[in-house]
């Protein structure tokens, strides 16, 4: 009996969350406004080929982790890591501006809920595509054409209209456009800000599936924050709820949305079923 | 022994020689020599009232008055025309503070002050040019916060540059700027090289002459010194090229390869006659015993630095 039992523990590989070390480390990140605290001591661990959903309500500060995440604003207090060769030792918060930019620009993707903020409206979409590769340094024409024309195809976009600015795209296309740009350089980050909200359902779906085939063809590791539990259930694998800047429950993502332990999130999964 | 006090008083001035007083002058020329050390970079400066309105050539009229001397060798460019009204008047004024020398031959001349253009001869290491730039800022179009466009240049990220590049590329299968070509200096600044035309652009670089850009509005000058590498912005696979005015032929003189000016006729067509009138003025009198210099672009329309300017391609 034993033996067959040492076989089996050959045959299966323990799982990867025992063998490997996290991709993304963030521990007691803390963001102040003036007064408001809008993050308070939230730590998260997201593994490469994982999805990590953050929900909560308005307000609850998910959008403000996700901008840390990107680098975009100073923390009152953390420490940030990504396990990436040359990075590993380094908090990312004490970085200068210029090497902070060298990171985003290298290592994280974000879509943005409001295409506004991550698109230039007037520029052609695969323009929008190719800065990620002119901020690079690339200087061939021919070579910004191929990689605008690689990722939109990657993030399922109409090739015939990569030319067209995104104001006269559809919301959806729009969405298509920010993942497009966000994988332009292959990141192993990427960030998702209610990507799918204001879309409708069948276009949702569409965005979800290619959101979901990307993760299993390259491996992201993948925060998403959304208020939509059907989107979260769809997508992600872990799910951390905060209220008031806090972290009030997280596990599997199964086990939150159906067996939630906490009073809010047991309100917060009773009024969206 | 009786002296009058009139005759012991300093004999009254109406103006500090070259208009500007010591201290507007000592700025200038502090920056003026920043801006040559760092080349390409905006450095800003206190600008003066002058008796002419911003936007009329005020930052290059202060660099000038504060460079000239009474040997100095004016000459004053508009357009490429030293006879029009703006020009005159800067170069009347200019010599009335100064005492100093005018001329319309661009290689007799030790301060060229002009607005959009560089002469078609190849200025000297013992001239200084001194270009009015109505907007320094190269970054504007992308950038319309100027402390960000400061960040941007202390970054060198010079990407959103390209972008503008690339959707001209995209839209128009070519570089539509055709003026104020952003151009890098030294391979560290990019500048927006006063409104002169593309055709002019390559002629700031590896100059022997002094160049010198200044917005009085703007407040801000900066530099190309002499030997200095300066590249317009293009992508490796599609090279900038200079307007194409291949087959355009000087009416009064018969020149052609120099940059021209396109006369309308009523019949439809065109006649093209030398933006430089300085140089139109010369290859007239030729016959009365006057000497050209060498020229930038030769008859045929070769640029003077082989292989700076390449050969067109068109993208797919």
């Amino acid at each position: 009996m034993p033996v067959i039992l040492n076989h089996l523990s050959n045959l299966i590989d323990a799982p990867r969350l025992v063998t490997q070390t996290p991709l993304l480390r963030a521990s007691g990140l803390k963001k102040q406004y003036g007064r408001i605290t809008a993050v308070d001591d939230v730590s998260l661990e997201v593994y490469s080929g994982e999805v990590l959903g953050i929900v909560g309500e308005s307000g609850s500060g998910k959008s403000t982790v996700l901008r840390l995440l990107n680098l975009e604003e100073n923390v009152e207090a953390g420490d940030y890591r990504l396990n990436i060769s040359g990075l590993e030792a380094i908090n990312l918060f004490t970085l200068a501006r210029f090497q902070r930019r060298e990171v985003q620009t290298h290592h994280i993707g974000i879509v943005y809920q409001n295409p506004h903020l991550g698109l230039r409206m007037r520029y052609t979409s695969s323009g929008n595509v190719a800065e990620r590769l002119l901020i690079t340094g690339e200087r061939r024409f021919a070579t910004l054409r191929e990689a605008a024309r690689v990722s939109l195809a990657a993030s399922e976009f109409p090739l015939n209209r990569m030319d067209d600015p995104p104001r006269v795209l559809s919301g959806g296309m729009q969405q298509r456009v920010q993942l497009a740009k966000a994988i332009a350089l292959e990141p192993k980050v990427l960030l998702l800000d209610e990507p799918t909200t204001g879309l409708d359902v069948s276009v949702q779906a569409l965005v979800l599936d290619t959101l979901k085939r990307l993760q299993r063809e390259r491996h992201l590791a993948i925060v998403i924050v959304s208020h939509d539990l059907g989107v979260i259930r769809t997508l992600a694998d872990r799910v951390m709820v905060m209220r008031h800047g806090r972290v009030v429950e997280t596990g599997l993502t199964d086990q939150v949305l159906e067996d939630p332990q906490d009073a809010y999130t047991q309100q917060l999964v009773h009024a969206k079923l | 022994m009786t002296t009058s006090l009139a005759a012991l008083a300093a004999p009254r001035e109406d103006y500090s020689y070259a208009f500007l007083d010591a201290y507007a002058k000592r700025e200038l020329r502090r920056r003026t020599l920043k801006a040559i050390a760092i080349p390409g970079y905006q450095v800003p400066y206190a600008s003066r009232e002058l008796p002419i309105a911003r936007g009329w050539g005020t930052g290059g009229l202060q660099v000038t008055l504060s460079l000239v001397g009474p040997e100095s060798v004016i000459k004053v460019i508009d357009q490429g025309a030293d006879d029009s009204v703006n020009a005159a008047n800067l170069r009347r004024f200019i010599t009335r503070m100064s005492g100093a020398a005018t001329t319309t031959d661009a290689l007799q001349a030790t301060i060229i002050q002009s607005r959009h253009r560089i002469p078609e001869e190849v200025l000297q290491e013992n001239q200084a040019l001194v270009l009015q730039v109505p907007d320094p800022e190269p970054l504007r179009a992308v950038q319309s916060d100027s402390s960000k466009a400061h960040e941007m240049h202390a970054d060198a990220d010079y990407g959103q540059m390209w972008l503008v590049l690339y959707e001209q590329l995209v839209r128009y299968k070519q570089y539509i700027q055709g003026a104020s070509y952003p151009s890098l200096v030294n391979g560290r600044y990019v500048i927006s090289p006063s409104p002169i035309p593309r055709w002019d652009t390559p002629k700031l670089h590896q100059s022997p002459h002094l160049t010198l850009l200044s917005a009085g509005r703007e407040k801000r000058l900066y530099a190309v010194p002499p030997y200095t590498d300066v590249r317009p912005l293009e992508f490796e696979d599609i090279p900038f090229q200079v307007e194409d005015q291949r087959g355009w032929i000087c009416q009064h003189t018969g020149a052609q390869n120099k940059f021209m000016n396109e006369i309308p006729l009523a019949d439809g067509t065109a006649a093209y006659e030398l933006s430089d009138t300085g140089y139109m003025e010369k290859l007239s009198a030729e016959a009365n015993g006057s000497t050209r210099g060498a020229t930038y672009y030769d008859d045929e329309g070769n640029f003077y630095h082989a292989g700076y300017l390449k050969p067109p391609v068109q993208p797919d």
